[in-house]
Order: structure tokens, then C-alpha cells, then sequence
């Protein structure tokens, strides 16, 4: 079963007096296990895309699969509840929550989920730890850099182990060096966890890390590469 | 209960993200508390001395009259049954308290000057119970039996007569063939009231006396009984009514003194206003800090919103947010209005203010009443009327797209 299947999605906003085709007949199906990178200049579709898969943005008109299950039909609340238990979402900024430590970050899905203390605070050291930046536990986010705020994010996304992780821009703020770890974390939890991914960016090196490379282009996919037999 | 957690900790933390309106909001509510809580207690203090005194100014908890006494309070309305006869029906009832007496309107000159006062002749064992003064702090001596032919009056109207204790006045009333009765009495104590307006109202003498001068031997214009606490005297009325037959009338103290049963009645509405007018004024600043909260923290709920937090548990950590505001701010009111009172409890001189006062049948000295149950009132009030205030913002708040929220900018 596909982790993700887009069917004929449209989506259009309008700025001023004019209609910005954000989606126009997209359809994709990305299988269980993938890691897709949508790649598309500002105002292509990526991010509106990303957002109709993670069910934050309702398309038009068209279908969107999780797992097998229709979404664009769903109440806030189930999809609140989509959201909780089966995806990940790592946002370019503003990603942790200002008064919540670290930790508490990284525990904030799992607490909402219901998940016991003592077992959230070892998953979260552990993750902690392997995104580097043990020892900054009970920092907030105001006393930790862009690049540590961002694998905290990625900590928190990775955490309670979903099956589907969206990730919007997730280099955009990194350096070089950092932007590599991450996507080094990321085809890691790829490989070995079997995690999709579907990573917007137009950075190219996290299109080489990508599986597959889905670019767009005004609303509409133009180019769709398997990237493991090239 | 877990997700309650979250929530809680969330709303303490976003409390304190901004310290400086956070305090001044606590400020506000324990300052708003605290005036509740104390103006309550001032006013609950005032309105129960006027009501106690009201009550000890002689009316009783029940009394009992010839029918046509109230309308006609003159020495033609006798109630109908004699001494022996009351006390036969009454000795043995087992009320606290019960005295009959002789009331009448009269006129009491020295040799300065004269006045219009209300005479009663009483027997002071049996009226102690009802007295608005204390026998033992009269100046010279209270009335010793119902024979006791001295008088007792006011301090403000021996100054009025400009007589003392040992020299001699006039009472002047009239019988029941409507004609004078009148007799020379040796004035022998002086009381202090609370006020100077019963000071000027009531002169006693020994109740033998006062029916001899007036020829109503054995005979009474009023019977009063007191019974364990004037808020509730129904047992008392019953136990009274029972006793008596249709020739005489049974009243309750508030049936009698309609102002003063109206003040009690009042009361209770009266600091359920007070503390309503008072968070009104609370709520509109209590609004704006939590509209100022989600306003500055719209990326972060939308963030939350995205991971999957619902729109009811958005809406649950604004209102969490706001009852601990009030929590506080309650426990500092409630704890300030308590520390203010005790010191308070033994009287606050208002005689500044003290003729005023008079003109309402306050005394000059305060005493603050602090009761549970309106302070329980003030904090139920607060919080149920900080519940709905905080609605609003946070229904607001869940009701944010997590995509609109996140992509606002700061």
C-alpha cells in the first residue's frame, strides 16, 4: 500500500485580484518507505503540497491517501489525530515551542499522545543524543543556535517513530556541515526504520540524498526522477 | 489526565513569559479581591450591628400585640390577657428569653425643658435578655423590680433636659379614659446606646409603676420573646403561636421593623452585586491580557495545531491560563482581605461620619463581619465570570488554521 497517494489536486489562492494556481491536477503516489524530494523555485507548489499530504491544508478539489485512509475529508479534530499518530513535521522556522525546554520539545508529541514520563524522557535523551546535542536537554530555544533548534525539531518529529515524515525547507537555515548531518540522520531513519520521507527544499544537496526527485513547476509536476537508478 | 498535564504546564509557563503583565494583572484582581472581600465585610459588619441593636432596641425575635396596637400604639390597645395569665401560658415555655411590658408614648419635662419619648415599664430580670445596654455600665443603677420607682434615660436626653442622676422629672402620658396620667420620677441611672438617637428615645421605669400611674393594673401593651438566632425565628413564631388564641397578634421582628427585615433580605443580593460590579471592571482587563497572549503566540499555537494538538485542548490551555491567573490572584485577595479585617475586628471609629451614620441607625464604631459564605461567593463569582470572560479569546484561539497561524509573521 502506498504511504502517500495524491490524486488530482488543485488548490488556488487568491492574492489581490489575482488567482495563483498553488496546485493545478497534481497527482503522486509515494510508496511506503520513500524518500521524495519536492523540488520547485518560491511559489511552485511544494509547500502547498506538503501541507495537503500533512492534511494542515485542504486541497480544492482532488484526493489525499495516507496509509490507504482518504484525509481531505476528515474534521480538524481527526486530522489533529492523523497528525499526532502517524506524521512527523519538520517546519523551515519557528519550530519548538518558546517556554519548553529541549527535552520537553522533543516530549510534546509523545506527551500529547499519552505516552508514560519515564519512558518519553529516554526516548527524548536518546534521540537527543543522536542528533548531537547531548548535553543541551534543558536548554530553550532561546539559548540554543538556529542549526541546534532545527535537530531539535527533527528530534521531535523522529521521536515517537511515525511513519510518514514531512519536512518543509528542514536546510534552509543549517550550515553546510549540520545540513549534512541531518540528512544523514534522515536516510538513516529512512534505511534502517523504514520512515518516508517527503523533503521540500531546492537545496541540492538534500536532492541527492533523496530516492527520488519530484520537481514542480507553477502548480504542476514537470519532472518526476528515480534518483537510485541514475 | 496526561494531556491535562501538558496543558497545565504549558498555561504556567506562558503566564510568566511575560512577567511584567502578568503582575500587573495579579495586582489588579487581588486588589479587586480584596475590595470585595473587605467592603463586604465592613458593610455585612454595619448592617448586622443595625439589625442586632434594631433587635435589642427592644422589639425581640417575636412579639405579641392587641391587634389593633401597631397601627395605634396608644394605652387603648392593651393586649388582652393580664400577667398572671401570660404567665401561665409563657413561664414554662422554654423561649431564652420573654418579658411583657408596658409601652406607651409620653412626654418627659425636667425643669429645663421637654420632650416626646417612648415610656416603658418593665420588669429589668425579665428584659435583660432584650436590653440594648448593659445593666452594669448604666451611670448610677439600672432598675432593681417591677416595682422600682425610678427612671432610667438616655445620656443624649438628660443633656437634652439638662437634668442628672437624683434630681426629679415629669412623665406625662395618658390613661384609658384618655385622660393625663402623670407622675414625678427620680432620675436614678443614665444609659449609653449606640447611638444617640436611642438615647433620646427610651426612658424605663419598674413596670408596676408605670401601670399604676397609667391605671392598668396587670395589664400590658406588648409581649416580647427571644429565641436562639433572629436570621431564624420561625421556631420561636410557631412556639408563640401555638400559646396564644386569636384575640392578639404574633409577629416576626422583621413583620415589625420592616426596614430593618428589608436590609436583611437585601443583604445577600446586595454583596452578590457588589462582587459582580467589581469583576466587571476586572474582566475587561483580564480580556485584553489573554487577547495580548494569543495575539503574540499565534505561530506557536498553529505550531501546536500542526503536531496535533486538537482545537479543544488550544481552547483548554487559554482557559487554563486564565483560572490560574485568578487562582492567584484569589488566594492573594482573600489572604490580603483577611489580613486587613483581623486587625480591624475590634471596631473602626467612623464618628466622623458618626451623625450620618445615625441617620441610618448605624453606630459610630464599625465592626467588620468577615462570613465564610461571602467570601466562598466572591471566589465562585471570579472564577465562573473568568471562565466565560476567558471564552472568547480562547475560542478564538482553537479556531486558527495551523497553516494561516504558522505562516504569520511576528
Amino acid at each position: 500500500m502506498a504511504a502517500v497517494r495524491c490524486v488530482d489536486l488543485c488548490k488556488t489562492y487568491r492574492q489581490g485580484d489575482q488567482d495563483i494556481k498553488a496546485l493545478d491536477h497534481v497527482s503522486i503516489e509515494i510508496a511506503s518507505g520513500g524518500f521524495v524530494c519536492l523540488s520547485a523555485p518560491s511559489g511552485g507548489g511544494k509547500t502547498t503540497l506538503l501541507n495537503a499530504i500533512g492534511g494542515l491544508d485542504i486541497p480544492d478539489s482532488g484526493e489525499v491517501y495516507i496509509a490507504g485512509r482518504r484525509i481531505d475529508n476528515l474534521s480538524k479534530g481527526e486530522l489533529a489525530d492523523l497528525r499526532l499518530k502517524h506524521i512527523g513535521f519538520v517546519f523551515q522556522a519557528y519550530n519548538l515551542i518558546p517556554v519548553l525546554s529541549a527535552r520537553e520539545n522533543v516530549e510534546f508529541v509523545m506527551q500529547v499522545q499519552g505516552v508514560a514520563a519515564a519512558e518519553r524522557k529516554d526516548k527524548a535523551d536518546a534521540i537527543l543524543k543522536e542528533v548531537g546535542l547531548a548535553g543541551l536537554e534543558n536548554r530553550r530555544p532561546a539559548e540554543m543556535s538556529g542549526g541546534q533548534q532545527q535537530r531539535v525539531a527533527v528530534a521531535r518529529a523522529i521521536a515517537s517513530r511515525p511513519a510518514l515524515i514531512l519536512a518543509d525547507e528542514p536546510t534552509a537555515n543549517l550550515d553546510s556541515k549540520t545540513s549534512e548531518g541531518l540528512m544523514e540522520l534522515f536516510t538513516e531513519l529512512n534505511e534502517h526504520h523504514n520512515t518516508t520521507f517527503v523533503v521540500a527544499s531546492h537545496d541540492q544537496r538534500v536532492m541527492n540524498y533523496a530516492k527520488r526527485l519530484i520537481r514542480m513547476l507553477d502548480g504542476r509536476i514537470v519532472d518526476d526522477i528515480d534518483q537510485r537508478a541514475t | 489526565m496526561h494531556l491535562f498535564g501538558v496543558l497545565l504546564q504549558l498555561a504556567w509557563r506562558n503566564l510568566w513569559r511575560n512577567h511584567r503583565r502578568t503582575l500587573i494583572m495579579l495586582a489588579a484582581i487581588t486588589i479587586g479581591v480584596w475590595a470585595m472581600i473587605f467592603m463586604t465585610a465592613l458593610t455585612r459588619g454595619m448592617v448586622d450591628q443595625m439589625i442586632v441593636d434594631g433587635i435589642k432596641a427592644l422589639p425581640g425575635h417575636v412579639q405579641v400585640h392587641n391587634p389593633a396596637y401597631l397601627d395605634d400604639p396608644s394605652i387603648n390597645n392593651l393586649i388582652p390577657m393580664t400577667d398572671g395569665e401570660l404567665q401561665a401560658r409563657f413561664g414554662e415555655s422554654g423561649f431564652v428569653a420573654w418579658s411583657s411590658r408596658v409601652k406607651v408614648p409620653a412626654v418627659i419635662t425636667s425643669e429645663r425643658d421637654s420632650r416626646g419619648i417612648t415610656l416603658l415599664g418593665i420588669d429589668p430580670v425579665a428584659e435583660r435578655g432584650f436590653s440594648f445596654f448593659d445593666y452594669d455600665e448604666v451611670d448610677g443603677r439600672f432598675l432593681e423590680d417591677e416595682n422600682d420607682n425610678g427612671i432610667v434615660i438616655g445620656r443624649k436626653l438628660a443633656e437634652i433636659l439638662e437634668t442628672e442622676i437624683g434630681k426629679r422629672i415629669v412623665i406625662m402620658s395618658q390613661d384609658p379614659e384618655n385622660d393625663v396620667a402623670d407622675r414625678g420620677f427620680r432620675v436614678v441611672g443614665l444609659y449609653t446606646a449606640s447611638t444617640g438617637a436611642v438615647e433620646e428615645a427610651f426612658a424605663f421605669s419598674g413596670k408596676a409603676t408605670v401601670q399604676k400611674m397609667l391605671g392598668i393594673e396587670g395589664e400590658t401593651t406588648e409581649v416580647v420573646f427571644l429565641g436562639a438566632d433572629y436570621r431564624d425565628v420561625d421556631s420561636t413564631y410557631e412556639a408563640v403561636v401555638a400559646a396564644v388564641d386569636g384575640n392578639v397578634v404574633v409577629n416576626r421582628w422583621y413583620d415589625v421593623d420592616t426596614y430593618l427585615g428589608s436590609m436583611m433580605k437585601v443583604m445577600d443580593g446586595f454583596v452578590l452585586i457588589w462582587v459582580v460590579v467589581i469583576f466587571l471592571a476586572l474582566s475587561f482587563g483580564l480580556v485584553n491580557t489573554l487577547v495580548m497572549a494569543v495575539f503574540e503566540r499565534v505561530r506557536e499555537i498553529g505550531l501546536m495545531l500542526a503536531l496535533g494538538m486538537k482545537p479543544a485542548s488550544i481552547l483548554g490551555q487559554i482557559i487554563i491560563e486564565s483560572m490560574l491567573l485568578l487562582a492567584l490572584g484569589l488566594a492573594m485577595g482573600t489572604s490580603l482581605s483577611w489580613l486587613t479585617i483581623i486587625p480591624l475586628q475590634s471596631g473602626v471609629d467612623i464618628s466622623f461620619v458618626g451623625e450620618g451614620m445615625e441617620m441610618f441607625g448605624a453606630a459610630s464604631v464599625l465592626y467588620p463581619k468577615l462570613y465564610i459564605g461571602d467570601v466562598i461567593l466572591a471566589n465562585i463569582v471570579v472564577l465562573v465570570l473568568g471562565f466565560l470572560a476567558s471564552l472568547s479569546p480562547a475560542w478564538r484561539a482553537s479556531r486558527y488554521e495551523p497553516v494561516e497561524a504558522l505562516a504569520k509573521v511576528g
